[in-house]
């Protein structure tokens, strides 16, 4: 294993530095390709015309009588087209819905490309002709002149986008819009599926009709998981394709007859896996982590509004409280209270006496305006909303962490700076304590 | 018996039990969910394969079936998660699953008896040879038992639960306000759905499977609008390929497996064009006929 990963890393063997350069070229094409269906959230539309090409292949074959590469290339654009067509066709002219308009393109054309195979193979040539090879592809027969092809296939495909890019990203987005605006928006979109369908076509052959989806598909949504802006997507996705190919490559030359494609996609998807859980912002880690911060948001919060609420009912703000007064307020473990309460003393808003504890004056101050937006939301919804006033307390329960200054002093505008709320309680004036949002 | 009548009662089979399913997966369109299964059950197979070392074809099943609704719960996963569509989170999830299989079955090309090539197109025509054996006596071949075990689980699932299934499929919002378990019923029919793929899979492989769930239910579609009709043309069209299917294959000695889905497409094109009520020609038809009569 070690000789064959030296082998692998030296570059000396030709047929490596093919291998390894035509997987980087054709995962990196495809994954920029990738990002304007997946994003048209059209991503199984690319399986389809890379199951509808196969037809072609053989057609291609047959009629040719010819295994040269571009003669069969030919054959598959033109099958992935025609593939593409009828999903538009039976989307648009039959009450069926788009998954079944892809299905049905994907098997039927696929089932005739499998007929045709087979009848190939009847006649005893099929291997000859290394049809067999687009079935799940073979990487490791790839020569210079395919290379040269793939290299020649991805800068027209990066021109392209790059020439096109202010229209296909509209187009991405909202088609509606193109159309709208007067875009030639089918000249687009038929560019688009060329690119699509040209990218699949030459993909076939290395990755096979199976594994061509991930290609396009997986650097995307992994792009995806890392940025809102597109250039930056497509660059992304290219890198991660690139990457994934690079790794798949060296990884299938580690054993004999261990195919290529599977194992880039086998590593596109780890690529993904690690995007999805630590992408910052979308990521599923970044996520938890800003629940569990709103959560402790809101439980400080209720802490430093419940003492306030205690000094209103006793009159009387100088009071320091027992945990026991606060706890009946507040269902929440003891411990735990008292842990968010050492923090909030630690930030300054409470403040211990003994086993009392009390508002600081920032603490006042904050209780104040979040006491206050509760006030003015449930005078909101009972006044503007007209819910009956029994109702409106939890909704405000809620409601108080989030509102905004903007919002707090359009709600005072609405309700013509109001002095109680439903409930008669008073709410507080706004003129202290606008520091120190949270 | 010979093996023309046990391949047509196997695809036969087939073609019922994926249309049963099938039409309520196109109704909820999930049809691809379908089309997932069947490519993700390939490390399923290997794995059970590997685990118990035959072709035992509980151990099969039960591997195929566990990964099977692996896809389904992962998918709904990446998509809830990475706040993907649920076609691109499809296609992420069953590509990798089945190029796991693939490696696999190339790390232990020695000691598998499989192949991919199987697992896409099928070995129909040897369904005849592979039969249930018991003692002395020969019951059948394997595919039309397990077939008909799936036959009759979906059956059972439809005639049991038609009402709620019916409801679920044509209008979620009303069988949630009713107190229906959409959720139950959806896995319900995941559930169902790799039953059929898996037992019907290892016999005629992933592309029939699919084709069976989605032409035959989508050309019934065009064909009539009651839940019960669709059901039964479904099974009647599926039926109808398959014997088309058969005889394109044996006249032109291709794989039977690709003859029958180019049979059901066949017929589905045709009532794409035709059809009374949607047909595009039919319809061009009728408005031709109305400017006439306006004229």
């Amino acid at each position: 294993m070690w000789a064959e990963a030296l082998r692998f890393l030296s570059l000396a063997d030709a047929n490596v530095r093919h291998v390894l350069l035509g997987s980087m070229l054709l995962a990196g094409t495809t994954g920029v390709v990738g990002c304007f269906t997946f994003l048209r959230k059209r991503s199984l539309v690319g399986d389809a015309i890379s199951h509808a090409a196969l037809p072609g292949v053989c057609l291609a074959y047959l009629l040719f009588g010819s295994k040269e590469p571009h003669v069969l290339l030919l054959g598959a654009i033109a099958a992935g087209w025609m593939g593409a067509i009828s999903i538009d066709l039976i989307r648009n002219y039959s009450p069926l819905k788009e998954d079944s308009a892809i299905a049905i393109v994907l098997t039927v054309f696929f089932g005739a490309g499998i007929c045709l195979l087979t009848l190939i193979q009847g006649a005893g040539n099929a291997s000859q002709a290394g049809l067999d090879k687009f079935l799940f592809g073979q990487a490791a027969s790839l020569m210079a002149r395919d290379v040269w092809a793939l290299g020649m296939l991805s800068l027209i495909l990066c021109g392209v986008v790059t020439l096109a890019f202010k229209e296909f990203k509209v187009l991405a987005f909202d088609p509606d819009f193109a159309r709208a605006l007067g875009l030639r928006a089918s000249t687009f979109e038929i560019l688009l599926t060329t690119l699509l369908v040209a990218a699949i076509a030459i993909g076939l052959q290395m990755v096979g009709v199976v594994l061509m989806a991930a290609l396009l598909i997986t650097p995307a949504a992994a792009a995806r998981q890392w940025t809102d802006r597109l250039p930056r997507m497509l660059i992304l996705a290219g890198g991660f394709g690139s990457a994934a190919g690079a790794v798949g490559a060296f990884a299938s030359s580690l054993a004999p007859r261990m195919p290529t494609g599977p194992w880039i996609v086998v590593t596109v998807t780890l690529f993904f896996v690690v995007s999805l859980l630590f992408a910052p912002r979308r990521g599923v880690l970044a996520q938890a982590l800003r629940t569990l911060r709103g959560r402790t948001v809101v439980a400080s919060e209720n802490l430093i509004t419940t003492l306030y609420r205690l000094g209103e009912h006793a009159r009387d703000f100088s009071r320091p409280w027992p945990l026991e007064s606060i706890l009946r307020y507040r269902r929440l473990a003891a411990p735990k209270a008292l842990g968010i309460l050492s923090q909030l003393e630690r930030e300054g808003y409470v403040r211990g006496e003994g086993d009392r504890w009390i508002l600081t004056q920032t603490g006042f101050q904050m209780a104040e305006r979040i006491i206050r937006r509760h006030r003015l939301w449930e005078l909101y919804l009972t006044e503007q909303v007209k819910l009956p006033v029994e109702k409106v307390h939890q909704d405000a329960e809620e409601i108080e962490h989030w509102l905004t200054q903007a919002q707090e002093d359009e709600l005072e505008v609405i309700l013509s700076s109001p002095t109680t709320d439903p409930h008669t309680h008073p709410i507080p004036p706004a003129s202290r304590g606008r520091e120190g949002e949270v | 018996m010979n093996s023309s009548f046990w391949i047509l009662l196997t695809a036969c089979l087939v073609a019922v039990t994926c249309g049963l399913v099938g039409t309520f997966l196109v109704l909820r369109r999930m049809v691809l969910m379908g089309d997932a299964i069947s490519h993700a059950v390939l490390p399923g197979l290997v794995g059970g394969f590997l685990l118990s070392g035959s072709r035992d074809p509980l151990v099969m099943l039960l591997g195929a079936g566990a990964v099977g609704v692996l896809t389904a719960w992962l998918t709904e996963w990446v998509h809830r998660s990475g706040r993907v569509d649920t076609g691109a989170s499809m296609g992420v999830v069953f590509t990798f699953l089945f190029a796991l299989g693939v490696i696999l079955v190339s790390a232990f090309a020695g000691q598998i008896d499989l192949d991919p090539d199987c697992v896409l197109y099928g070995e129909i025509a040897y369904v005849a040879y592979d039969t249930v054996l018991w003692g002395e006596r020969d019951l059948g071949p394997r595919a039309v038992w397990l077939l008909g075990g799936a036959l009759l689980f979906n059956l059972f699932l439809i005639v049991a639960f038609y009402k709620q299934l019916k409801i679920c499929a044509f209008d979620p919002e009303l069988a949630e306000s009713l107190g229906i378990r959409t959720a139950t019923y959806h896995y319900l029919l995941m559930i169902a759905t790799a039953i059929t793929t898996v037992a019907a899979f290892e016999s005629v492989g992933a592309i029939l499977v699919v084709a069976m769930l989605v032409v035959p239910p989508a050309t019934a579609l065009l064909l009539t609008q009651r839940l019960s009709g669709v059901l039964i043309l479904a099974s009647l069209i599926g039926c109808l390929s398959a014997g088309l299917g058969y005889s394109l294959a044996s006249a032109a000695d291709c794989s039977i497996a690709g003859a029958m889905a180019v049979a059901a497409g066949v017929l589905f094109l045709l009532t794409f064009l035709f059809s009374p009520r949607h047909g595009l020609v039919t319809r061009a038809w009728f408005r031709q006929r109305s400017l006439l009569a306006e004229e």
